[in-house]
């Protein structure tokens, strides 16, 4: 058994497989990462622009 | 569940009804609007032609949003929840989850696009795709998208739910294929813009009825490109997917590594949706980290998965073809690929045209300093439409010359002029962007309806240069136009008046997905030099120059902005 043979059925699933094998974690990370970076940070710099005097 | 499934006798695909139908469903209403989005556009180019100025600016400024709508959301993503339902119920050999659930979305969607459509064209609704606030539209307008948004919201968690049955009914094991996956990927950036959607559209709608009184200016801006620009993300996962299909189907070629193709897919995943702030690089509200950090550090992760895809497709196709016996020179693969089936030949002018055109031009477009060249001129849809048009739209033609013997159950009428539509409309659409790309760069207003902005105190004298181009625009868009009126004489055609032909035979139990280790092939057998396929490695170099010296060319236009010496 060898994890490194992609003609062998029983290998142990590499962790990275196991990832890209379930799409409702990736869905978690696909919509939380840009919600974070882009939407979230975003907001905040606006918010945060200091009110005229 | 009780259903039936019919193995087409041409492909071997085996079609559920249910999934079956919704996909023509879906794949009809895509075309309707195709077509009324293309009418519109002649109303566009032939008023953006400055010896024609056909239109009023009242009617232009209707066409336009209308035509925005139509074609970058309507057209695009009725045609995705087709291909959606192909990817999951057809690839993976299963009932679709859901299926009154995935009428009621598909019903959604038609009633908010037809709502959409009646509220633009009554007049009071000419606010552009992007409608800015506080410019404001008629309630109908905004409620059409957000029913629209919630139908394929729905679409999308029925192919979610097909991928669960799928899994429990053991159609398949191991992984999803990799077309399944780009599909996968397609849905999960379709969930974050619908979602970004839903979030500033419905306090929009709120305040055009005059419950909210106000909704933030640059909030509507940044929240909206989530919605704006990501769902054309979904466009490149979803054709990107198609690519590979079209590969395999034209060659029966494997991808080249398909780890890597699945690793390039999750960056789509996690970045790909990050580029919408290259929008909104000239507003003041933004941090310069958010903006740096956005548009390059992570956004150039989605730009590596692209390349990976543009390089490792034709690098597969090319393996195949070396297989075959076709392995003379650099080039011999690529001189006798079929060249004269539309269903390649919109597939591959598709991919040269996403990668050198849209690719090279995304990537100056969210560099910081080189936006300032170029922000909201018509270069900027002079980039979209290489890549929304050339890169997707094509992709989806070419698609669909395969599925009408294969889903319609028809014969192609006129093959014959089916062979020159992928070339009449994507080498004219190339044009359309190279002279887009061009006026803007000379500084062409992005949107407005005259561009000399007569009369007003911004009248502004461009060269003689910026009205040949925009003139070219209005020839080669023309060309587009009628290369999109071939396909769809084609395809209704073919549905009209086609042959009928054999479905295939009817079973009322699946047939699950043999058990296949992980494709892997080229790679391991070939060493990882990356000289399995020399041409598209030269293919690849002439793209990194190309890319180059597009990129250093305008920091040298940019250089010469403000004159320092």
């Amino acid at each position: 058994m060898n994890e490194n043979d992609p003609n062998d059925l029983n290998a142990p699933v590499p962790f990275m497989q196991e990832l890209l094998d379930n799409p409702f974690l990736l869905l978690f990370l696909g919509v939380m990462i840009p919600m974070v970076v882009y939407s979230l940070w975003g907001v905040i710099d606006i918010l945060t622009i200091p009110v005229a005097k | 569940m009780s259903t039936t499934y019919r193995t087409c006798p041409r492909s071997g695909l085996q079609f559920e009804l249910q999934a079956e139908r919704l996909m023509l469903a879906n794949a009809v209403a895509a075309v309707v609007f195709l077509l009324v989005g293309g009418i519109l556009a002649v109303g566009v180019v032939l008023t953006r032609w400055p010896a024609v100025h056909w239109l009023s600016a009242d009617a232009f400024y209707m066409v336009l949003t209308a035509h925005g709508i139509d074609m970058l959301i309507f057209w695009i993503i009725f045609f995705e929840m087709a291909v959606l339902y192909f990817c999951s119920s057809t690839l993976l050999r299963c009932r679709i989850a859901t299926p009154r659930m995935a009428w009621l979305g598909f019903a959604l969607m038609l009633i908010g696009a037809v709502t959409n459509n009646i509220a633009v064209f009554r007049g009071s609704s000419s606010v552009m795709m992007t409608s800015y606030v506080p410019m404001m539209a008629e309630p109908a307008f905004y409620l059409g998208l957000i029913l629209f948004a919630v139908g394929a919201l729905i679409g999308c968690f029925v192919f979610l739910g097909t991928l669960v049955v799928a899994k429990r009914e053991k159609t398949y094991q191991g992984s999803i294929p990799l077309v399944t996956f780009g599909a996968v990927t397609a849905t999960i950036i379709a969930v974050f813009t619908i979602t970004s959607g839903a979030i500033i559209l419905i306090p929009t709608f709120l305040m055009s009825v005059g419950i909210v009184k106000e909704v933030d200016p640059l909030v509507y801006r940044t929240i909206w490109w989530a919605f704006g620009h990501s769902s054309q993300q979904i466009n490149v996962a979803a054709h990107i997917s198609i690519w590979y299909a079209i590969a395999a189907i034209c060659f029966g070629a494997k991808p080249m590594s398909e780890r890597v193709s699945r690793g390039a897919f999750l960056l789509y995943i996690l970045f790909l949706q990050l580029a919408s702030a290259h929008h909104l690089l000239a507003d003041p509200g933004m941090s310069t980290e958010w903006k740096v950090v956005n548009t390059s550090y992570f956004m150039y992760f989605a730009v590596l998965a692209s390349m990976i895809h543009g390089l490792t497709i034709p690098g597969a196709i090319e393996v195949a073809q070396r297989e075959k016996g076709y392995t003379k020179g650099l080039f011999e693969w690529l001189r006798k690929a079929p060249w004269g089936n539309p269903v390649f030949s919109g597939m591959f002018i598709s991919l040269i045209g996403f990668g050198f055109l849209g690719g090279i031009s995304g990537v100056m477009m969210g560099t910081e300093q080189l936006n300032m060249l170029i922000h909201n001129t018509i270069y900027v849809p002079g980039h979209f439409h290489a890549t929304v048009v050339v890169g997707t739209t094509l992709s989806f033609m070419a698609l669909t010359y395969f599925l009408i013997p294969v889903l319609f159950k028809r014969e192609m009428i006129n093959p014959g002029l089916a062979k020159l539509q992928p070339y009449m409309f994507g080498l004219s659409m190339y044009f359309f962007c190279l002279v887009m790309m061009g006026a803007g760069t000379l500084g062409v207003a992005r949107r407005h309806w005259d561009m000399t902005m007569g009369g007003s105190p911004l009248a502004y004298e461009f060269p003689g240069a910026a009205y040949l181009m925009m003139g070219l625009v209005g020839i080669a868009g023309i060309a587009a136009i009628l290369g999109g009126a071939i396909y769809i004489y084609i395809t209704v055609g073919s549905l009209l008046w086609g042959k009928k032909l054999e479905p295939g035979v009817q079973t009322t139990q699946t047939i699950p997905l043999p058990k296949t280790p992980m494709p892997n092939v080229v790679i391991q057998s070939h060493g990882s030099s990356g000289f399995a396929a020399p041409g598209t490695f030269a293919l690849a170099m002439v793209f990194l120059v190309s890319f180059v010296l597009y990129y250093f060319i305008n920091w040298k236009y940019l250089s010469q902005v403000w004159g320092l010496s």
